[in-house]
């Protein structure tokens, strides 16, 4: 049950002078929820709003989305707004009104950055309101094990849930989702919702993410995946079934993970990369070498040094992957592991500024009141020449998402993580603190390469940058704290 | 399948077959998590910490990788 109702449509918001103001309106839809309205957060105007509803006319709304809205309330009160609330709320809109809700703090993005603000804001206590909006339809999930425990059918899909309901129910938040952000509107603290609704915010954390790229020629063709989402993992598995041969386009992290996944199910499987190594940009050359070995150990044909032109097909099915050079690798299902983009469309024309990722400065800001985090942030920019830094990385979204809780409530600190990943692939366990830049000078300083094994170092101009390991968890503690150690102080 | 140790109420619980061995947890609270020496896998040291630890252990929680660590007594 929810506590508190923000709220959802108010008359003369136009009224409220400044956008505080604003997000402190609360209104109650319906009598029965009076008494639960949140007395932690004073509100400051309270409104019964139902006579007055259809005389909202926004015009800058979107009206008519009666069905659609009413269809996503009833999902939303199966994961957060109470029944009774919903039935109301659905009344209201039935007049053709698009709904316009203020909320504190605004979340856009319902993986795990978003989530993770969310989190984080009420561990420390925050007690205003919360809204997550999330595009996907499935509770807030993790996605790590979307290329290897699910694609494999070890695990069923439940079980990369972040969070269970209980634990949702109790961040006491409005969770939208099913829902995209369309557009935001800095100057009136708004963004707009695919279905024509818009959300009034103080604060807004832009965690959308990024979305698989994709190869020339890939359209309408049966058989060939990205993996980014649930669904997109549901249905390669779906696919591998019943595949006689699997084409992987990219031995990045994700590619490599599928690759190996799909050899233990057995399949046939070559891996296409334009790169000498695999994880080459992740391992450098001589660590690429051994993960090459691991692969091709495991029956992976490896075609390196192999840059893609695009896929190919017959009677709307794949039929394979052209190289460069104009050689079909044959496939009857491909997957196109070649990265991925940030997901700003949303926000092109908003003022943000977007440059492969929204531009934010060392706090995570891209500008009052707005941050980003995750995939889709590009942070620690402090002039027009510095570009910053963008991770794609499950631990950066959380540990940037706990940032920026912080500095929502007061904290001023910068934003200097030590970047974090790992990768498993046949049984062998890959974690990278810092990174591993091209012509660093690697060195394996405990274990070897030979008994699979080893941690590495990686160091460049005579600092280390890099820790690598193999097998190697329990090595691995230190490796932060050497890095912090060795991190200039600047 | 899990082996998700369990004790009374409120207390820690871990999900060891979940657990991606990356240390964030013993980096954040070590006198309330480690790591196997053999695949660095966690190891809950202390399933009902003392209120010194308390902000330790939220951070873990948040800050798991593989969101494998679960704390009794509120959200997580």
């Amino acid at each position: 049950m929810r506590t508190d109702v923000t709220a959802d449509v108010t008359p003369d918001v136009t009224t409220v002078a400044t956008p505080e103001a604003a997000a402190a309106v609360r209104t109650e839809v319906a009598p029965e929820v009076t008494s639960v309205v949140r007395t932690d957060v004073a509100p400051d105007v309270t409104r019964d709003v139902t006579p007055d509803v259809t005389s909202i006319v926004r015009t800058d709304a979107i009206t008519a989305v009666t069905r659609d809205v009413t269809r996503d309330v009833a999902r939303d009160a199966t994961t957060d707004v109470a029944t009774d609330v919903a039935t109301d709320v659905a009344t209201d809109v039935a007049t053709d009104v698009a709904t316009d809700v203020a909320t504190d703090v605004a979340i856009v993005g319902a993986s795990v950055g978003g989530l993770t603000v969310a989190q984080a804001l009420r561990r420390r206590g925050f007690a205003g309101s919360l809204t997550l909006i999330g595009a996907e339809t499935e509770l807030p999930y993790d996605r790590p094990p979307l290329s290897k425990q699910v694609l494999a059918g070890t695990w069923p899909a439940a079980r990369t849930r972040l969070r269970d309901r209980a634990e949702l129910d109790a961040l006491d938040m409005e969770l939208r989702l099913g829902r995209r952000a369309v557009a935001l509107d800095q100057a009136r603290r708004r963004i707009t919702l695919d279905d024509g609704h818009t959300l009034r915010y103080g604060t807004l954390v832009v965690a959308t993410g990024a979305h698989a790229r994709d190869l020339p020629g890939r359209s309408g063709l049966a058989g060939v995946h990205t993996l980014r989402t649930l669904r997109d993992s549901e249905r390669l598995r779906e696919d591998l079934r019943t595949a006689r041969r699997v084409v992987v386009v990219g031995a990045g992290v994700l590619g490599c993970e599928i690759a190996a996944t799909a050899r233990g199910l057995g399949l046939p499987v070559t891996l296409v990369e334009p790169a000498a190594h695999p994880m080459e940009r992740l391992l450098g050359t001589d660590i690429g070498a051994a993960l090459a070995r691991l692969h091709t150990e495991h029956g992976v044909r490896l075609l390196l040094s192999t840059p893609v032109a695009g896929v190919e097909g017959e009677d709307g099915r794949v039929t394979g992957v052209r190289t460069a050079s104009g050689t079909l690798v044959p496939g009857d299902v491909v997957v196109v592991a070649v990265g991925a983009r940030p997901a700003t469309r949303w926000l092109t024309g908003s003022g943000l500024t977007l440059a492969d990722g929204v531009v934010c400065d060392d706090r995570c800001r891209a500008a009052d009141r707005v941050y980003a985090v995750g995939d889709v942030a590009r942070f620690g920019v402090t002039g027009p020449d510095d570009r910053g830094v963008r991770l794609e990385n499950r631990t950066n979204a959380t540990e940037q998402a706990v940032f920026v809780a912080a500095d929502i409530l007061g904290a001023e600190a910068r934003y200097r993580p030590v970047p974090y990943f790992w990768s498993d692939q046949f049984q062998v366990r890959i974690q990278v603190y810092g990174s591993v830049p091209a012509g660093a000078t690697v060195r394996v300083v405990e274990g070897s390469v030979a008994d699979r094994r080893f941690v590495a170092h990686a160091e460049a101009d005579g600092r280390l940058v890099g820790i690598v390991g193999w097998n190697a968890a329990a090595r691995m503690r230190t490796a932060r704290t050497l890095l912090d150690l060795a991190a200039p102080t600047a | 399948m899990s082996t998700t140790r369990e004790d009374a109420t409120p207390h820690i619980t871990v999900e060891d077959d979940r657990c991606v061995a990356a240390g964030h947890c013993v980096v954040a609270a070590p006198e309330v998590f480690d790591q196997r020496e053999e695949d660095g896998v966690v190891v809950l040291l202390d399933a009902r910490p003392p209120a010194s630890a308390r902000a330790a252990v939220h951070e873990a929680v948040l800050l798991c990788p593989a969101a494998a660590i679960r704390w009794g007594d509120g959200p997580s």
